[in-house]
């Protein structure tokens, strides 16, 4: 008969095929073929040569060491922050916690060279207030300290999310209680706060030992001058000696990356076991603790450590844009805006990366709003087995390191595609799809929590009276979601315009973008036209970031992460 | 319009257990039928079963001639025309007023005069005309139904189907709905069924009732009806303020007791049958005469106070008999806890 469906279900029957079918491109179809091409190296002995090689096994060291001295600063940090923005009666936690967040969303060879522009003999800002070391005295940053630090002040913000959305659960109710029960601060904090945060705080040194291990940028500004390579800096300069055997290579390469990362992520889940803490009673900690006088020690504190970590590199990397070379020491004879001219008039280079990285970020932005609208309407509509294994399959190339994607996508698309013989490796097209990829996960998220608000009575009702699948789609679901959309295309357009990791393995001549530009241009020796456009890309960071905080009031809670 | 009819409807979820089963009721057209039963019963599954929103698993689902659904296939609810006033109103917050209200128009392709006559029409009816323009979000929650009523009247549909809509509304609105809805009812003559947990509001509103428990239909009846002469200790519990008390079996068929019959029984609760041969008897308050000051002959039941509550026109008492049985009654003057007094009751049923 016409007219009648198999079920009462909502949703038309190839809404969910068609989200399996991208999914299945998306993440699966890369990591298969990334586990292939490792096995069969494992198959003809070629995973025996790279396992003999001693870069390889240097190279792991230095991952693993700068990731876990990196996560332990990202946690002192972190957690610092965490506690008292959230736990304490501090003024200006608004302000401060954005300032505290911005670091997670410069590009980390932002922030490396910025560092490098701040300290060390040649840094243009000390030399105009007269403090730089004396010439020929080593660049401090350039050694593993210097990355595990630079590590730490990236991640820091990664713990404070992840600690602070377990603290805003904290029930009020039980730090009073155990006040009442004699309890001094310091006691109910050893002993309510500490143990109830734990969860936070182990999930926190995950995600940053994973980000650690995946991270590109600082290792490449820093590490490659001072010969430090972990695995991505590794991989990276495998690619630029390219042999008959670097793929085979660069497969075991991030499979031991993927694996670093797995082992981070399951040491997190044997820490968090028996912790699942579900707290009873009324939530919402703000404020459980009076500062009192600590007040004028730790508000200094954090706004010195902020100054540091923001305010200091940021007007290292103006110094360094201002100032017509590397090492000429910044005054009003010696600047000029010649390197802001230089990269946004005169050349090409700079100007075809704005250009890619505007409608990379873009096309991903809006590309994937499409598919996670549809996909987000499916999964919060099916609740089986199959919608979670889904949920699932977009979260991995996530959290999975940028590189071990990157090279994925290299491994899928080497050789020309089958019957279309179309070749995507070395076009743009490449790196749109592994922006797809990577943030389907980010561009997900302020969608699927929409929906969950959404009363499904709306949709109910539209449906009674009489509105098809698209229609409703365009009358009620679409305009009730839409902050949640702009916060989404914001975030994913954000993320993907600052990104240099997947971009810096899959870029060539005419595709590179803002994040392969800046680090060409350092590498290069042109520190000043480098500092320049890093300066271009924190501003629109921040006001990317901005634009952010005026929708915030009409999101849903959790869309803006640094907000609570 | 034709009627609806429910045939050996089951709805399983997969749990093992069915939410609801065997299911059989014809709504006649234009009939107003509550759905009545206690929160988790699957009352609310019938409803969205009828709706289209849940598909049976077993059973079917008729208009008329027409099939709506079977455990094969089903009619989309956008296809039904059908409309639901839904517990949290389901208004559009991102349209006003009399867009809500129009959509169904909007989407049957009507515009221009026509659409803007029917929406005033419809506003006009629930009163809001003047509301017109506002967003549902500046409405008071009374306001928000009207709304909702009015959305569901614009297209004149088959059937109106209404989630227990005075769930969260509070008294004093909750009356003047009643009385909205009966209103409704009666200018559109459509089918209605309207689910609730309420039984003062299932009597007031329709003209039949459906009592349901844990997914089975008991009793359908008009209300007088299934007062009067409910079948079974669910029914007789659900409907009214009654008390069940075991009394011992009387011989034959007759199920309406009188005072003459019930005055012995009462007091046989010690002579006559000793145990075994007993009946579950529904007492309802207003047939429970306690005597003022009497508490002297042997006259009548003698009965404790358990409680008293005030209810501003009365008394409302609950008494435990000499075996421990609890009736209750009404009583125009105050009595105090613990007091023992005499009763007589003037009529019962057997369920």
């Amino acid at each position: 008969m016409h007219g009648y469906v198999k079920t009462g279900n909502s949703q038309p029957a190839w809404l969910f095929p068609f989200v399996v079918i991208v999914v299945l491109i998306l993440s699966v179809l890369p990591l298969a073929r990334l586990a292939m091409v490792g096995i069969s190296a494992f198959a003809d002995g070629g995973v025996m040569t790279v396992l003999s090689e001693a870069s390889l096994w240097s190279a792991t060291y230095y991952t693993v060491v700068t990731a876990i001295l990196g996560t332990i600063i990202s946690l002192v940090i972190g957690c610092l922050f965490a506690f008292l923005l959230t736990l304490t009666d501090i003024r200006a936690k608004g302000p401060l916690s954005f300032f505290f967040v911005l670091p997670m969303m410069i590009p980390p060879q932002v922030t490396a060279l910025a560092w490098v522009q701040m300290s060390g003999p040649s840094s243009p800002l000390l030399k105009a207030l007269s403090i730089a070391p004396p010439l020929g005295s080593p660049q401090p940053l350039y050694s593993v300290g210097g990355i595990a630090l630079l590590y730490g002040v990236q991640h820091a913000p990664l713990v404070y999310l992840a600690l602070r959305a377990g603290l805003m659960t904290l029930p009020r109710d039980g730090v009073e209680a155990a006040r009442l029960s004699g309890a001094s601060s310091l006691r109910v904090f050893r002993d309510i706060i500490l143990p109830l945060s734990l969860p936070g705080i182990i999930a926190g040194a995950a995600i940053s030992f994973v980000s650690c291990t995946g991270n590109f940028g600082i290792p490449a500004i820093l590490g490659i001058p001072a010969s430090i390579f972990t695995l991505p800096t590794l991989i990276f300069t495998k690619f630029s000696a390219f042999t008959s055997r670097t793929f085979g290579d660069v497969a075991v390469l991030s499979a031991i990356i993927a694996i670093i990362s797995v082992v981070g992520l399951m040491i997190q889940d044997r820490a968090l076991r028996g912790r699942d803490y579900r707290v009873i009673g009324l939530s919402g900690a703000s404020a459980a603790f009076e500062l009192g006088a600590w007040r004028f020690a730790l508000t200094p504190l954090v706004w010195v450590i902020l100054f540091f970590m923001l305010a200091a590199p940021f007007f290292a990397l103006l110094a360094g844009a201002l100032v017509p070379a590397y090492g000429v020491p910044l005054t009003f004879k010696t600047m000029s805006l010649h390197a802001f001219e230089e990269i946004l008039f005169r050349q090409a280079v700079t100007r075809t990366a704005f250009v890619n990285s505007l409608s990379l970020a873009g096309a991903t932005a809006l590309g994937l709003l499409v598919v996670t609208m549809l996909a987000a309407y499916a999964l919060t509509r099916r609740k089986d087995a199959a919608s979670r294994i889904v949920s699932g399959l977009i979260e991995i190339p996530y959290s999975l390191p940028g590189i071990v994607m990157a090279v994925s996508f290299i491994l899928v698309f080497a050789a020309p595609i089958p019957f279309l013989r179309v070749s995507l490796y070395g076009t743009i097209w490449i790196i749109l799809i592994a922006y797809f990829s990577s943030f389907f996960a980010v561009s997900l998220k302020p969608v699927v929590s929409a929906f969950h608000q959404l009363d499904p009575a709306l949709e109910e009702a539209a449906r009674l009276s009489g509105a098809g699948f698209f229609r409703r789609l365009a009358d009620i679901i679409v305009p009730l979601i839409a902050p949640a959309a702009g916060a989404s295309v914001i975030l994913v357009f954000l993320i993907a315009c600052n990104e240099l990791t997947i971009s810096a393995l899959l870029w060539s001549a005419g595709t590179q973008t803002l994040g392969v530009a800046i680090y060409n241009l350092d590498d290069s020796g042109s520190s000043d036209l480098a500092s320049a456009l890093s300066v271009l890309v924190v501003v629109m960071v921040v006001m990317l970031m901005l634009l952010l905080e005026l929708l915030a009031k009409q999101l849903p809670k959790g869309v803006v992460p640094w907000r609570g | 319009m034709a009627r609806l009819i429910l045939n050996q409807l089951g709805k399983d979820f997969g749990t093992g257990r069915a939410v609801v089963s065997g299911f059989s009721l014809d709504v006649r057209e234009g009939g107003f039928l509550a759905l009545l039963g206690p929160s988790g019963c699957g009352k609310t599954t019938v409803l969205r079963m009828i709706a289209g929103f849940e598909t049976p698993t077993d059973g079917s689902v008729h208009l008329g001639e027409r099939l709506l659904a079977d455990a094969a296939q089903s009619l989309p609810p956008e296809k039904r025309n059908m409309a639901m006033v839904f517990q949290s109103y389901a208004l559009w917050p991102h349209m006003s007023v009399a867009d809500n209200v129009g959509y169904p128009l909007k989407v049957r392709g009507i515009s221009g005069e026509t659409y803007r006559t029917k929406v005033r029409d419809a506003l006009g009816i629930v009163r809001l005309a003047e509301y017109a323009e506002r967003r549902p979000a500046d409405l008071s929650g009374g306001q928000r139904q009207r709304v909702a009523l009015a959305r569901c009247l614009v297209t004149s549909p088959d059937v109106v189907l209404l989630d227990e809509p005075l769930a969260n509304l509070d008294r004093h609105l909750k009356q003047e709905m009643e009385e909205t809805f009966r209103e409704f009812h009666q200018r559109s003559g459509a089918t209605m069924i309207y689910v609730t947990h309420d039984q003062s509001e299932a009597m007031a509103l329709a003209t039949d009732i459906a009592v349901m428990s844990e997914g089975r239909l008991l009793q359908v009846a008009p209300p007088a009806e299934i007062y009067a002469r409910p079948e079974g200790r669910v029914v007789g519990g659900l409907i009214g303020r009654g008390a069940i008390v075991t009394l011992p079996r009387v011989a034959g068929n007759c199920r309406a007791f009188d005072r003459p019959v019930l005055e012995p029984l009462f007091a046989g609760a010690v002579a006559g049958t000793a145990s075994g041969d007993r009946m579950d008897v529904l007492v309802r308050p207003e047939d429970v005469m306690v005597s003022g000051e009497n508490t002297a002959a042997g006259e009548g039941i003698a009965a404790a106070v358990e409680s008293v509550l005030f209810e501003g026109e009365r008394y409302a008492l609950k008494l435990t008999l000499a075996d421990g049985q609890t009736l209750r009654a009404y009583s125009r003057f105050p009595v105090r806890t613990g007091d023992s007094l005499r009763l007589s009751v003037r009529a019962a049923w057997r369920l």
